[in-house]
Order: structure tokens, then sequence, then C-alpha cells
């Protein structure tokens, strides 16, 4: 099959491929940890949060795929598009980096995931709802290890803490694009699909002081936020995920698995 | 197999009667069906020898998730993805089970853990082999967790309570391991020619890796004898390693695939299968360090034990820090 492309114009389907891609691309990044973690324990645990982001991928790539119309299925979508048709921030493509990035980059996710969902349960969509209740309890569960390990890690030894404090500065400034709405964000809040993104800020400030302030790591002052024109762009490090992860799809198309 | 040559220090196996009373009561134990839990009395070569195919199988375990893991982020649809994530991570947790097992005779984790890196410990010789295709992935899950079932399923009646109830619950999820190794096998020779051909490939890479699981001929050993008597081997290599080909070669007939042994052929007067020789000089090369991952395989354990000191480090000081605050905190609030 040659590569998809998903025309933008729907505010639906737009909100469907950022949730379904931002769940494919961590997911995807939590995986190239298996087996590889510092601890058996962790490989179970980070499998698990992996797991849980590959069922919302199929659930909310699935829907999208429904909303185009043409007969895509969320594999489709997921293994066909060039990576300029990807809508994830680009926070979750970063690479992994030491345990300890893995981790920051997962806290300061989670913070926005759990407040996006516990919003999106209220969506004026009945489907969108439904999917945010499923992965709620998933992403209660996510957020709770992010903290407690960010805590821990930060309040731990010498060398943690400037890690995990390391780790923060690198990826402090791609976390402002997940409060940024364009015009799709703005046509979505106005039908009630989704919350404005802005009004998850406080709740996520909030969070996140909290947490940083019990590991006892500094946030950073800078204000400085990576912007992009559209959410089309990305960083280098997304094509090589999708060489990766679309490689058998591309060299043998059409096949089925 | 997942222990494939565990020594017993024994240099023949003891009559009753050469036993001491202490040592002949276990042995009746034993004999009579009992299982043997960790706090009771036991000699120490039976300990000694436990610890030994205990570790073993959970080192095979956590090294077993590198071949696999190495196809997680190339899985060719976000189902193959999952699932392949949950068995890899179902072998973390084996690895876990059998520690702890292992722990319960008297030994860390941790020193077991380090004795792996060092290589001063064994594990199977199959997860040195390259997963090289998808296909692959299949054929591990079919083949290699099938052996590793027909070897468990009989230790689920072994004589060391902890060990045959890490075995009960592991074997539920290898059963599930291979059905999903053979489903991937099954689609694959259903598809394109080039995707029968993936297929093929892995079976003539693995079949003859897989049979060398059960390890050499070991009716004649010593330790073999010694380890059935305490019932903590319960069939010979040759009986599993028999029993194996059986209950495959009909999968692979199946589906299409031919097993790569010209050699093999159904005896009618046996109701068996007659099958080739497997070259054991490639699998001592193998257990020696010189099959084709031996050393990427160790390189990437160590690697992340290494890169993971931190970590660990880290976890054990905030607890401490914790345990001084809880210690302090009644003081500061009189
Ligand atoms: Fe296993
Ligand atoms: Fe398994």
């Amino acid at each position: 099959m040659t590569a998809i492309t998903v025309k933008s114009g729907d505010p639906l389907l737009e909100f469907l491929l950022r949730m379904g891609d931002n769940s494919l691309v961590l997911g995807h990044r939590l995986s190239e940890w298996c087996g590889h973690t510092p601890v058996l324990e962790e490989d179970i645990a980070i499998a698990n949060v992996s797991l849980d982001l590959v069922g919302q991928t199929q659930l909310w790539l699935g829907f999208a795929g429904e909303v185009e119309g043409k007969g895509h299925s969320a594999d489709n979508l997921a293994y066909l598009r060039d990576a300029g048709g990807f809508r994830n921030f680009l926070l979750v493509e970063q690479p992994n980096g030491s345990y300890g990035q893995t981790l920051m980059r997962q806290f300061l996710f989670d913070a926005w995931h759990y407040y996006m969902l516990r919003r999106l349960e209220h969506s004026s969509d009945r489907r969108i709802a439904e999917i945010a209740e499923k992965a709620v309890k998933e992403v209660t569960y996510h957020l709770e290890r992010s903290v407690d390990l960010v805590i821990r890690l930060g309040d731990g030894t010498q060398e943690s803490h400037a890690l995990m404090q390391e780790a923060l500065e690198l990826l402090w400034p791609y976390t402002g694009q997940m409060f940024d709405a364009d015009g799709f964000d703005e046509v979505a809040v106005k039908a009630g699909i989704m919350p404005d993104p802005a009004e998850i800020r406080p709740d996520w400030d909030a969070q996140v002081t909290r947490t940083l302030r019990a590991a006892t790591l500094e946030i950073p002052q800078e204000a400085f936020s990576h912007k992009v024109a559209a959410r089309s762009i990305h960083t280098e490090h997304l094509g090589y995920i999708l060489a990766d992860m679309q490689f058998l799809q591309r060299a043998y198309p059409g096949a089925t698995w | 197999m997942y222990a494939q040559m565990v020594k017993t220090d024994a240099d023949r196996v003891k009559s009753l009667d050469e036993m001491d009373p202490q040592e002949r009561a276990f042995q009746q134990r034993i004999d009579a069906g009992e299982k043997i839990e960790p706090k009771e009395w036991m000699p120490e070569p039976y300990r000694k020898t436990l610890v030994r195919q205990i570790s073993q199988h959970a080192h095979s375990e956590v090294v077993g998730q590198l071949p696999e893991g190495n196809w997680i982020t190339r899985a060719p649809t976000l189902e193959r993805k999952a699932i392949l994530l949950a068995k890899v991570q179902d072998e973390a947790g084996h690895g876990l089970y059998l520690y702890c097992a292992a722990e319960t005779l008297g030994v860390s984790r941790d020193d077991l853990y380090e004795q792996l890196l060092a290589g001063r410990a064994k594990y199977s010789s199959i997860f040195n082999y390259p997963t090289l295709s998808w296909a692959d992935i299949g054929a591990i899950g079919w083949l290699v967790d099938g052996a590793a079932i027909m070897n468990q399923v009989q230790l689920q009646k072994t004589s060391y309570g902890p060990y045959s109830r890490a075995m009960i619950r592991i074997c539920k999820e290898e059963s599930f391991h291979q059905r999903q190794g053979y489903d991937i096998m099954m689609k694959l020779c259903a598809g394109t020619a080039e995707q029968k051909a993936m297929a093929q490939d892995a079976i003539d890479r693995w079949w003859w890796p897989s049979l060398m699981m059960f390890g050499p001929s070991d009716d004649a050993s010593v330790h073999s004898v010694q380890s059935m008597a305490w019932k903590i081997k319960i069939l010979s290599n040759d009986e599993l390693r028999q029993r194996f080909v059986d209950q495959t070669v009909p999968q692979a007939e199946f589906i299409g695939l031919k097993v790569p042994d010209p050699d093999l052929k159904w005896n009618e007067k046996r109701q068996s299968y007659d099958f080739g020789e497997v070259d054991w000089d490639e699998f001592f090369q193998v257990l020696a360090g010189n099959g084709p991952c031996n050393r990427e395989r160790m390189a990437s354990r160590t690697r992340a034990w290494e890169d993971g000191a931190w970590f660990r480090e880290a976890l054990t000081a905030h607890a401490d820090k914790a345990a001084k605050r809880k210690a302090t905190a009644p003081i500061a609030a009189e």
C-alpha cells in the first residue's frame, strides 16, 4: 500500500489523530526499553504503560478511521502515514535518553494526559467520552507511578538528583506545546468535543509544582517554548521511529500479519 | 533445557541404606511424593543443585527477553506489538518468580545476577541465536516456548514446593506464548510467497537449536540419575526431546513447513518419529560462549545493569531518607 495522507479539515478527525498519535509514539518509545531497564520490576512496569498506550492508540485511531470514512483501520493509519501526517506532540517523540529522562518525559506527559482525559469524560461526543473513561483508569495509574518515581529519584542521591534536573531542563521547552490551541482546537472546543487546552494548564502547573517540590527539583525559569507552525512539523527523531515501526508494512506492501 | 546441564556434585547416587537417618527420612518423603518447603531440612547437595537449576532457569527467562525484544519496535501491527510486548513482559515476570524461588534457598537475587554477568552462571543456549526476521518471533513462540513447556509441565511435579508452584504459574502463560507463536507462523504460511519463505527460513534456522534446548543425552549421566531421585527432574533429556519432535512435526506439516531433517521419518513400530543427530559440537560451542550472539546478549544485560546502577542506588537512598524521617517524626511531634 502506498502512503496514506489524511486531509486536514475535520476538527473531530484532527482531534482523534492527535490523541492517537500521542499514544502511539509514546507507547513505541517506551517499548524500546523492553528488557533493558535498570531492574526486572521496571521491565514489567514500563511494558504495562506501553501496553496501555498501544491499546488506547487502537481506540483513538480506530475511531479516526471511521470518521475519515475511507476504510482505513487503526493499523493503516499507524503504519502507512509519513512523518508529516503525524500530529503528536514533540515531547513524546524525544529520545529515551537515560532511564531518568524517559521517566521525566513520562511524568510531564502523564500530568497533561490525566487532566485532558478527565475533561474528555464530559465530551459532547459519546464515543470520545467512553474512550476517555476507559483510558483515564489506566492513566491515573501512570501518573501515580510517574509522580512517585520522579520524587524518589529527585530526592535520591546527588547523582540521581542531577540527572533528573538535567532531564527536566532538556524537556521543559517541549511542554508549552501541550497548551497551545490552533484553529482546529478552537472549533472542537466550541463544539464541546474537547476542553480548551489552555484550561488544562493550571491543573498541570499545580501537579508539576507539587511533585517537583517534593522531588527537590527546580522548575526551569526559562520561559522559552519550542513553537511549530503546524502539528505536522516534527523533530528529526520521528522519522527514525517510523522507519523502525513501519518497516514490515513498507517492505511487504499489502501483506497481512 | 532452560537448565540444560545441571551438575549435582554427586559421583554416584546413594541407596537408602547408605544414608544417615535424617537424609533417609528426607528421601522417603520425596519418594512418597511430598513437597519440600523452604524452612525444612534438606541435604546440602540438594539445595545447591536446586539453586543452580532454578537460577539457570531464571537467567534464561531474563536473557530470553532480548531476542524477542529485538522485534517489538518492528512488530507489523498494533495487535502483534501488544501481544509481543505482553509476552516479553511475561518472561520478565517468570524471571522474577524464579529468582524468588531461588531466594527461598538462601541466596540473593543480586548475587545470582552478578554471577550471570560475570559469566559464571549458565543460561539456555537458545537465546544466543539471532532473530533475523519477523518469522523468527513466530518460530520462537512456537518452537522455543513449545520446548520450554515440554520441560516445565513435568517440573510442576518437582519435589521443591516453591519451584513447583512457580512452574504451575509459568506453564499457564507459556501455553499462550506457544499459541501466539504458532499463530504468527500460520498467518505467514497463509500469506504471500515471500512470507511463506520467511517462515520456512525461520524453521530452518530454529529447528536444531530448539532440539538442543533439551541438552545432550543424559541417560547415562549420574547427575541426571541423582536429579531424578530427588525429583527435580522427572524425564530424561532424550524422552523430552522425543516428545517435542512427536508433537511438533505434525504442526509443521499442517501449515506446510518442512522440518529441516533428512533423517526424519515416522516409525510405525515405535509410533514415534525417528530423527537425525543434533550437532553437539555446535551446542558445546554455544555453551562455551561462542554462539552467534553470546557476546551481544551479555553486553546488553551488563549495559542495562550498569547504566541502571544510579537508579537502584537512588531508590535505596530515598527509602533510607524516608525511614529516617519517619523515625524522627514522632520526636518532632512531641
Ligand atoms: Fe518463560
Ligand atoms: Fe515464554
